[in-house]
C-alpha cells in the first residue's frame, strides 16, 4: 500500500483533473471560449511525452554503459509509452485546432515538428524490428535512441520558437500566461501534468513487468 | 591517424572512379529531368520551385552517396581496422571525407542547376555558406546512420527511414535561409538560422563521436 502511493496519487489527481477541468470556471476569451479546457488534456500529453522519451534515452545510455537486458526493456517500454502520449497529444491538438484555427491540420511549425518527432520514434521501432540478433538490436536501438533524442531537441524546442506560429508559446506568443489572468487555471493544470505523467510511468512499469515475466517463462521453458 | 584514414578513403574513391561517376551521373540526370519537365515553361520556375527542386536533388544525392560509406567495406577489412585503429578516428575521418564529397556534389549540383534551369540566387556568398553548412550537417548525421544501417543488413530501405527524421531539421533551416537568399535579404535575415545550423551540426557531430564506438564494437 505504501509502495503504491504514487499509483493512488495518479488516480486521485486524474479524477480531480477530469472533475475540476470540466466544472471549474475558466476565463472567457474570444475564439477560444470553452475549448480552453483542452489545456488540461492537450498540454500535459507533451509534458508526458518529453519525460517518457527522456527516461527512455537515459536508460539507453545506461544500457550502453552496462549492457543488461533490463535496461533495454525499460528503454523500449518508455519509448512506447512516450509514443502513445505523443499520438494522443497530436489528436487532442487536432481537435482543439479544429475549433480555434478552423482546421485540424494547419501546417503550423509546432504541429509539423511534433509529427516529425513521432516519425523519429517510429523509425526507432522499424530499426529494432529489422534486427534479429537480440544483443545487436538492443545496442543499435540504444544508439539510435540517443541520436534521435539529440536530433529531436532542436525540432520541438528551437525551430518552432524561431518561426511565426499561431501556437501559444512560440513566435513571440506568450505560453499559457495569456490565459490564466487570475491564476485559477494553474490550480488544475499542475495537478493534471503530475497525474498524467504518473499514469505514463504506471503504464510503462506494467509493460516492463509483463515483458520480464514473459522472458522468465521462456527461460523456464528452456530449462525444462 | 585521421589523415591516413582520410587519404585511404580518398584513394579508394579515385581508384573506383565508377562510383563517383555514378553519383555525378545521378545528379546530372536529376537536373536534366527537371530541365526537361520545365523546358517550355521557364516562367513556371519561380524562386520557390527552384529551391524545392534543388534541395530534393541534393538530399537524395547526399543520402545515396553517404549510404555507401560503410557498405563498401568488407567484413575482414573491418576486423583489420579494429585491430589497428580507434573507432573515434574512423568516424571522424569518414565524416570529414563525406563532408568533402557532399559539398563537392552540392556545388556540382548548383552548377548544373545554373546551367539548365538558371540562377535566381541573389546572395551568392551566403548561399555558398548554406551549402557548406548543410553538407556538414548531412555528413555528420548520415555517416552514423549509414554505419547503423550497414550493421542491420537491408541497408537501402532502412537508411531512408532512419535518416529522414534526423536530417529534416537541418533541411528546414536550409530551405528557410535559401528563401532569404532568393529574395536578396542580406546577412541580417539569415544570421540566426546560420548560427542555429552550425549549432545543430556541432551537436550531431559530438553525439556521433560519442556513440560510434558502441556501434563499432558489435
Amino acid at each position: 500500500m505504501i509502495k503504491n502511493w504514487w499509483k493512488i496519487a495518479s488516480v486521485i489527481l486524474l479524477l480531480y483533473t477530469v472533475i475540476a477541468g470540466f466544472l471549474f470556471s475558466v476565463p472567457r476569451l474570444v475564439i477560444v471560449n470553452e475549448t480552453i479546457r483542452a489545456l488540461y488534456f492537450h498540454v500535459p500529453m507533451w509534458f508526458g511525452m518529453v519525460i517518457m522519451f527522456l527516461v527512455s534515452t537515459v536508460y539507453a545510455i545506461r544500457y550502453l554503459r552496462n549492457s543488461t537486458p533490463v535496461n533495454d526493456v525499460v528503454s523500449v517500454e518508455f519509448a512506447n509509452a512516450g509514443l502513445v502520449f505523443g499520438l494522443l497529444g497530436i489528436f487532442t491538438g487536432m481537435i482543439w485546432a479544429n475549433y480555434t484555427w478552423g482546421s485540424p491540420w494547419h501546417g503550423d511549425p509546432k504541429q509539423n515538428g511534433a509529427a516529425i518527432a513521432l516519425l523519429v520514434y517510429l523509425a526507432y521501432f522499424v530499426l529494432r524490428g529489422s534486427l534479429s540478433n537480440e544483443e545487436q538490436r538492443a545496442r543499435l536501438g540504444a544508439v539510435y535512441n540517443i541520436f534521435a533524442f539529440a536530433a529531436m531537441i532542436p525540432l520541438i524546442f528551437i525551430i518552432p520558437r524561431m518561426t511565426s506560429s499561431m501556437h501559444p508559446g512560440s513566435g513571440g506568443n506568450p505560453g499559457f500566461n495569456m490565459y490564466d489572468l487570475d491564476s485559477k487555471m494553474r490550480m488544475v493544470f499542475y495537478p493534471a501534468v503530475a497525474g498524467w505523467i504518473l499514469l505514463g510511468v504506471w503504464i510503462a512499469s506494467l509493460r516492463i513487468r509483463t515483458r520480464r515475466l514473459e522472458e522468465h517463462i521462456l527461460e523456464l521453458e528452456d530449462h525444462a | 591517424m585521421i589523415t591516413t584514414l582520410f587519404k585511404k578513403d580518398f584513394t579508394l574513391e579515385l581508384r573506383q572512379k565508377s562510383v563517383a561517376a555514378g553519383l555525378l551521373l545521378y545528379l546530372f540526370s536529376t537536373a536534366f529531368i527537371c530541365y526537361l519537365t520545365f523546358r517550355l515553361r521557364q516562367n513556371l520556375i519561380t524562386p520557390l520551385v527552384w529551391s524545392a527542386l534543388f534541395w530534393i536533388t541534393i538530399l537524395f544525392t547526399a543520402i545515396n552517396s553517404i549510404a555507401k560509406s560503410f557498405m563498401g567495406e568488407k567484413r575482414g577489412r573491418e576486423i583489420y581496422y579494429y585491430s589497428i585503429t580507434s573507432p573515434v578516428s574512423i568516424i571522424l575521418s569518414k565524416i570529414l571525407y563525406n563532408f568533402l564529397l557532399c559539398s563537392l556534389l552540392s556545388f556540382s549540383g548548383y552548377l548544373l542547376f545554373i546551367l539548365f534551369i538558371g540562377n535566381p540566387i541573389q546572395d551568392k556568398f551566403i548561399f555558398t555558406i548554406i551549402i557548406l553548412l548543410t553538407s556538414m550537417g548531412f555528413a555528420s548525421s548520415l555517416t552514423l546512420l549509414s554505419s547503423i544501417s550497414a550493421k542491420a543488413g537491408n541497408s537501402t530501405v532502412l537508411m531512408a527511414v532512419l535518416s529522414f527524421p534526423v536530417v529534416i531539421s537541418i533541411l528546414l533551416m536550409a530551405i528557410k535561409t535559401t528563401k532569404n537568399c532568393l529574395d536578396g535579404m542580406g546577412w541580417d535575415a539569415s544570421w540566426d538560422e546560420l548560427l542555429t545550423m552550425l549549432a545543430i551540426n556541432c551537436l550531431i557531430t559530438a553525439v556521433s563521436y560519442l556513440l560510434f564506438p558502441y556501434i563499432w564494437r558489435s
